[in-house]
């Protein structure tokens, strides 16, 4: 298994930039997820690691050795796509042990690799069975199967569960983050999916038109989101945003929202007065009588354990996140109290997220 | 608007049973959600109302006329699909007015103008009434086709999985409008879905049917809370509702006959294990951002909790479980009420 770093990466079609200087690098064993909306480079990237596609500039190193214009085929990377592309004509084994009979590898080393790939998979029973009778979860366990009956160095996944409905996605997240931890393979996959990245990746780097907006831990990039389209794009529902203008001085505990204070974790930056956006979590938002920012309850959403409730505010809609046992009225007013030490505030304009105590500036590294 | 019935109603395709026995009232102004997997006859069933299928046995009536037998078009209802089918070359007005056009209404149109525009500003697309349909986003062509259903103003109005060709952010906010304008005007709608957050958010009464049959019929929070047996209890939220033979737990008030223990995510909590008590070992914590899911194996079962996202929990650490609320099954999945204490 295998560390792999970008440096500086970037790639042109003519006058469009795909990606932009990315850097990252993914350690050995790892499980690292591209995310990002359509278009904006992760697969890009991933096919510059792999090899399928040339970079314009950067380098890519796999274990410390450049391998930025080796071919695809020397890299020693599995690179699996959509999960279900299995041969009709073959059975289950003979799909898994194909690669290496393309090696022209002896039968007996072959046998024995693909029964601990199998075992591995908790699909030995399965076999001498036909693809064609597999159910889906199976195929996409073959396939798998085949990738791994290799031993590369890194597995490269591009959106492998895109085409599953949401429980049984759920479910092979689940099962590809099993699969991990028993083989430690390092991983780069790519998804459009929060869900996904947030509950497989040991670090999420979050793309969007071409640039890394950030890096971390899901936890990191859910808490402390560098910028209002990681903020938005991470979390479900997004977290709302309230526009305000104010000036900020380093140490202050509070911002002038309109006109009312709101305590926040404290500022460690100066800014002369201008466009703000204060970031609100959907479930640090509650109900209280006293709080000044008001509003009125649009819908709620009964989701079992809690609800969505959106309330229609000056500011726009916001939704909060309540227990289900609090009781709502569709029309009537409510004020909005946040919980201070999880607030967070952004520059309007770029959208950058402005340090604070518990906002310790850019995410990257 | 009215109330529409559906009593003991069956139909079979060959030896295949798609709806069996199955009973239902609407009522006027109610927002009822038939939620089952692919295969569980909601839309069978919904083609039986609009009398595109005709039932084996069974009646159906509406606003208490019988209407089992009649012509589709004479049963006031519309229809709207999965896939928004537009006339590509109308603009989004010709699009709503179309319905109110057919020679069978002969409605004037300043009559149809007043409605198409009502409508349009109902679903905020007042702005693009003059649009192609084809020059509009796959949420905007959406609302147009459920707009095109409410322009007539129907008895019921009868929506098959209309959003889930949608993406999530979309079909978030179509949910919500979607209930807003049943609310504002009173509509009367059956909704098929086989997405239980659509379900549980739009619907007053959800009815989940599997192979043909209603499981059980309530508001949301009856069949979320107050399940009738282990199917419909593992329906509704997300992750999953626990499952745990009750062999397992050395509880004394179980009631008897209980063969398996239902316990909500939310209703698992976990505390430091002192050696007392249930203990389970943590396999897995998945982060999610708001909340974690914590999974955890219990003599061989794999149970999730929810837990907050910054409590200090690592994978092969013991815990103590404390089962709250739990829910009682019998052998073959019957919900046994809990005795009284």
């Amino acid at each position: 298994m295998a560390q792999i770093r970008v440096e500086n990466l970037r790639k042109s079609f003519d006058q469009f930039t795909a990606v932009q200087d990315s850097n990252f690098t993914v350690e050995n064993g790892s499980f690292f997820a591209l995310l990002g909306p359509s278009g904006c480079g992760k697969t890009t990237t991933l096919r510059m690691i792999a090899g399928l596609e040339l970079p314009t500039d950067g380098r890519i190193l796999l274990d410390g050795e450049d391998v930025t214009f080796r071919r695809a085929a020397a890299r020693d990377i599995a690179f699996v796509f959509q999960l279900f592309a299995l041969y009709p004509h073959m059975n289950v084994a003979q799909n898994i042990g194909f690669p290496l009979k393309c090696q022209g590898m002896p039968r007996d080393e072959i046998r024995d690799r693909i029964t601990e790939t199998a075992r591995l998979l908790r699909i030995e029973h399965l076999l001498s069975s036909a693809t064609s009778k597999l159910s889906g979860g199976d195929r996409q366990r073959v396939a798998l199967g085949r990738a791994m009956v290799r031993r590369p160095k890194a597995f490269l996944m591009d959106e492998p569960l895109g085409a599953l409905d949401a429980e049984f996605r759920q479910l092979m997240c689940g099962e590809l983050r099993e699969l991990h931890d028993r083989i430690s393979a390092t991983t780069v996959y790519v998804t459009h999916d929060q869900h996904e990245a947030m509950s497989m990746a040991d670090r999420i780097a979050v793309m969007n038109a071409g640039r890394v907006e950030q890096i971390g831990t899901p936890q990191e990039v859910y808490d402390r989101p560098a910028s209002m389209f990681v903020a938005d794009f991470i979390g479900s529902p997004p977290m709302n945003f309230l526009q305000f203008e104010s000036g900020l001085r380093s140490g202050d505990q509070a911002v002038k929202f309109r006109d009312v204070s709101i305590v926040v974790p404290e500022i460690r930056e100066e800014r002369a007065v201008g466009p703000l956006v204060l970031g609100v979590r959907p479930e640090h938002i509650r109900f209280s009588d006293a709080a000044p920012v008001r509003g009125r309850v649009f819908g709620a959403e009964y989701l079992g354990t809690t609800q969505i409730v959106t309330v229609e505010t000056e500011q726009g809609r916001v939704k909060a996140r309540l227990p289900s046992s609090v009781p709502v009225q569709v029309g009537e007013i409510v004020g909005l109290s946040f919980r201070s030490d999880r607030l967070a505030l952004f520059d309007a304009e770029s959208g950058s997220a402005i340090r604070t105590a518990s906002h310790g500036g850019a995410g990257h590294g | 608007m009215a109330n529409v019935a559906l009593r003991h109603i069956s139909k079979s395709f060959g030896q295949t049973h798609a709806v069996r026995d199955l009973s239902l009232v609407i009522n006027d102004g109610e927002f009822v959600v038939l939620l089952g997997p692919s295969g569980a006859g909601k839309t069978t069933t919904l083609r039986l109302i609009t009398g595109l299928e005709h039932p084996d046995q069974g009646s159906i009536t509406i606003n208490g006329r019988d209407v089992t037998r009649d012509a589709p078009g004479t049963r006031d209802i519309a229809f709207v699909f999965q896939q928004y089918s537009l006339y590509p070359h109308l603009t989004v007005y010709d699009n709503l007015a179309f319905p109110l056009r057919s020679p069978a209404h002969r409605i004037p149109e300043p009559a149809i103008r007043k409605r198409v525009e009502r409508t349009a500003e109902l679903l905020h697309i007042s702005g693009k009434l003059g649009n192609r349909a084809t020059r509009l986003s796959g949420g905007e062509m959406q609302r147009v086709a459920i707009g095109r259903a409410l322009v007539r103003d129907p008895a019921i109005y009868l929506m098959d999985e209309p959003l889930s060709s949608l993406d999530a952010k979309l079909r978030a906010e179509l949910r919500l409008e979607l209930k807003r304008i049943q609310v504002e005007l009173g509509s009367t709608i059956l909704y098929v879905t086989h997405d239980q957050v659509e379900a549980m958010t739009m619907a007053s009464r959800i009815g989940v049917i599997k192979d043909g049959e209603l499981l059980q019929l309530g508001t949301p929070r009856e069949i979320y809370e107050n399940p009738g047996d282990r199917y419909v209890a593992s329906r509704l939220g997300t992750p999953q509702i626990n499952f745990l033979p009750a062999k397992f737990i050395p509880e004394a008030a179980m009631p008897s006959g209980t063969d398996t223990i239902g316990i909500r995510t939310e209703h698992l909590q976990i505390a430091k294990a002192n050696g007392r008590g249930i203990v389970g070992r943590v396999h897995r914590v998945e982060h999610l951002g708001d909340q974690n899911h914590v999974h955890i194996e219990y003599r061989g079962q794999m149970l999730v909790t929810l837990a907050d996202p910054h409590q200090p929990l690592q994978a092969g650490q013991d815990v103590e479980l404390r089962l709250l609320h739990p829910l009682y099954f019998d052998a073959v999945g019957r919900r046994i009420p809990a005795t009284v204490h």
